[in-house]
């Protein structure tokens, strides 16, 4: 058997585990590996313009495929570039694999050119890392990589070879199924606590679902027996931002998501529910709010693959460590087997109808202060959200209020459609995961909702888009504001606003067409329908630049720092300062 | 506004790893990201074909804590396994210290016949000074510590704490 290079059995091992796509950018410690694949005709490399996009990228099209994303970026400042994307993936659970050149073996330690220590770097952003020193153990390496990262609960796992290791030879042989040694998720539910789940379902008067981005992760099938446990137990849902779209938006059981921005009707019932069974989410502080007031008089089932979400920050009573789409499907089975009759919910219904009647989501038309002829953001979301959903979008965002807006306004009715930075919340996110969606799905409308600052973090993958004819819509809502940081600074400090202008910003239009993309800018409330209309009309890239009410807030909120029952609407809209036990909250 | 501290208790925990370059980076690092406090760490390597450590480690935490930090260790992919010996029943605990005292006339004869009290051996000496060899509890050294300062203490090097479940049942 003939050796091969380091850097080809790196492109075989890749080609033999079914990737597609690698989202890069070449340098120094990374030429050998670049070199095959320019001979290698069945991985397509995908420029980007900067690092950090070539993992947000992968992110996006690993969340809208269900396809780990891959990631291959040279050593030092390409490694230290792509450790925010990485951390993103972490927090998020995104099955991805990241390979960063290094310098020659011989050279590590000695502070030598593009030199940084990428695996102590990201030893605790990544679910695992590696440093290959040796080409034998590349192959297997990185099929363990992929296991790992797409196993259990997803997430980043980055492979560094120095670049000796890429010009030395090896033998490769392609490994059979992986039996690790001490990594085994526990994937499949233990019978017993299935049971128990749904004898405490069966005799909930007030259950609530509450779900989260592991049903997205355990694929479509996950969401499709989600539908079917909520049709036959009559329970109501809710989501994290994360889990949106696994239960369709017009389902009359969808209460909206909970949390900070969250829905009055979701939180409510969180709070007055006696059973809340929480399937794939983490209880992040953003959904719980204050801990000691979180739903004080249910009894909790946590259901998810990761042992140590258990217990974190919420007390449970009962703990399903599964994949979420085993422990649906057992419990689907078992509810079915028993033939347990729909549990009568009418006085829970009708405490949430209730709920519901206080139309949190509704906004003024006009902007605040008094500005006539303002376009209210939430009202271009909407907009945007009517002329769209017929072509069942992929919607990524950046962070901040358009990100809220858009969760709150825009009916996802299916998984994998909805793209965002829940966990780390990182601005800059939106427009590389739509050019990542948008590869995996080249003829799916995938739509960036922007902020104006958000925008700018990694603008310049505007490029990426023009080069491979990716037709993504960047859709901004532009209030000349880190809109979320100057909201707070209005409730929190007395609008002080202390560097959240966002002074100096670009002609969007301009800035479109330099890159060789077509520029939309709307100003008027009459234009915003034509607009959108024009943006879908155009079959390439386009910037809608589409001015909103300046000083809009996102309603309904939470403050930090208080429970679900003590949620702002926007009538209730008081602008003053907090104590500072309020302000050391996030 | 003050920052307020849970009540903490102490735990020794034993974490069966695989011997991969940069574990006790990853070990520590896990409890310095997230917050826990170690007291003590000592690692060895007890398999050397299968490349298996055993890190023992001393913690302190509230229950709760002590349930996350069993959990995230467990995450980790290169551990085998994580066994909390202080709640899986009685448990011996050793220490090992190296104890140089210098001095002459009483001193010297003080400090041999403290250390046959705490059964340390001498191993090593020269007219002006002693090494021993101590094992125990965290408490025995402490004390054979103290009282060595007032006969020459001059260093100490200490292991850090081993421990093993008793009875015939494996952790």
């Amino acid at each position: 058997m003939t050796e091969k290079s380091g850097a080809d059995i790196l492109v075989q091992a890749l080609s033999d585990l079914g990737v597609e796509v690698v989202f890069g950018y070449p340098g120094g410690a990374v030429l050998p590996i670049y070199d095959a694949l320019f001979q290698h005709s069945r991985i397509r490399h995908i420029l980007v313009r900067h690092e950090q996009a070539a993992t947000h990228a992968a992110e996006g099209y690993a969340r809208s495929t269900g396809k780990p994303g891959v990631v291959l970026v040279t050593s030092g400042p390409g490694a230290t570039n792509a450790v925010t994307g990485i951390t993103d993936a972490l927090l998020d659970s995104i099955p991805m694999v990241v390979i960063t050149g290094q310098v020659p073996t011989a050279l590590i330690g000695t502070d030598a050119f593009q030199e940084a220590d990428t695996v102590g770097i990201t030893r605790h952003c990544t679910k695992h890392n590696y440093l290959v020193k040796d080409p034998a153990r590349l192959g297997d390496t990185i099929h363990e990589a992929f296991h790992i990262a797409t196993s259990g609960r997803p997430g980043p796992v980055v492979v560094d070879i120095p670049k000796d290791v890429q010009v030395a030879t090896a033998r490769y042989v392609k490994p059979g199924p992986i039996q690790h040694k001490t990594y085994r998720p526990q994937v499949k539910p233990d019978i017993a606590a299935i049971e128990a789940t749904v004898d405490m379902l069966a005799a909930a008067e007030r259950p609530v679902f509450y779900t989260g981005g592991g049903i997205i992760n355990a694929g479509p099938a996950a969401s499709q027996l989600l539908c079917e446990l909520v049709r036959i137990t009559g329970a109501p849902v809710t989501s994290t931002l994360m889990g949106l779209g696994a239960l369709p938006a017009s389902s009359p059981q969808w209460l909206g998501m909970l949390g900070m921005h969250g829905t009055y009707e979701a939180n409510h019932a969180m709070n007055q529910a006696d059973l809340v069974i929480a399937i794939g989410a983490r209880f992040d502080d953003r959904v719980t709010g204050r801990l000691d007031a979180f739903s004080p008089n249910s009894r909790k089932v946590h259901i998810d693959i990761d042992r140590s979400s258990v217990n974190k920050t919420v007390r449970i009573d009962l703990a399903v460590i599964a994949d979420a789409g085993h422990a649906l499907e057992a419990m689907v089975r078992l509810w079915k087997a028993r033939q347990h009759p729909k549990p009568d919910l009418a006085e829970w219904w009708q405490r949430i109808e209730g709920w519901r009647a206080k139309q949190c989501l509704d906004f003024p038309e006009d902007g605040p202060n008094s500005y006539r002829g303002e376009i209210m953001p939430q009202r271009a979301i909407r907009a945007l959200y009517e002329a769209t959903k017929a072509r069942a979008p992929i919607v990524s965002t950046e962070v901040g209020q358009h990100q809220m807006w858009a969760a709150q306004h825009f009916g996802f009715e299916a998984p994998n459609k909805w793209l965002t930075s829940g966990g780390l919340g990182t601005m800059g996110y939106g427009l590389p995961a739509a050019i990542g969606a948008q590869i995996g799905n080249p003829n799916a409308l995938v739509i960036d909702i922007a902020g104006d600052a958000s925008i700018q973090m990694n603008i310049q993958e505007l490029a990426t888009a023009t080069q491979y004819r990716l037709p993504v819509k960047v859709f901004i809502l532009n209030n000349e504001y880190m809109g979320m940081v100057r909201q707070w600074q209005e409730l929190t400090y007395a609008s002080r606003y202390s560097e959240s202008y966002s002074d100096s910003l670009p002609d969007f239009v301009k800035l479109a067409e330099a890159y060789g993309w077509k520029g939309i800018r709307i100003d008027n409330p009459d234009d915003l329908e034509g607009g959108i209309a024009a943006m879908l009309d155009h079959d390439g890239p386009v910037i809608v630049d589409c001015h909103v009410a300046k000083l809009a807030n996102c309603y309904p909120m939470i403050p930090s720092g208080a429970a679900h029952t003590e949620m702002m609407l926007w009538a209730s809209e008081v602008s003053g300062e907090m104590d500072d036990e309020a302000k050391a909250l996030v | 506004m003050h920052i307020r501290e849970e009540l903490a208790e102490r735990h020794t925990l034993a974490v069966i790893v695989d011997n991969e370059p940069g574990i006790l980076a990853r070990i520590a690092g896990l409890f310095t990201a997230r917050g826990y406090n170690i007291e003590s760490l000592t690692v060895s390597e007890i398999a050397a074909e299968q490349s298996v450590s055993r890190i023992t480690i001393v913690t302190s935490a509230s229950a709760a804590i002590m349930e996350q930090i069993i959990a995230q260790l467990d995450r980790l992919v290169p551990v085998h396994k994580v066994s909390d010996l202080t709640t899986l029943g009685p448990h011996v605990e050793r220490e090992l210290a190296l104890v140089k005292v210098v001095g002459a006339g009483d001193h010297r004869i003080e400090a041999l016949r403290l250390a046959e009290v705490y059964r340390a051996r001498v191993i090593d000496a020269t007219t002006r000074s002693f090494v021993f060899e101590v094992t125990g509890g965290r408490e025995k050294i402490d004390t054979f510590v103290t009282l060595m300062r007032e006969v020459g203490l001059v260093e100490v090097a200490r292991t850090g704490i081993v421990a093993i479940a008793r009875g015939r049942e494996g952790a």
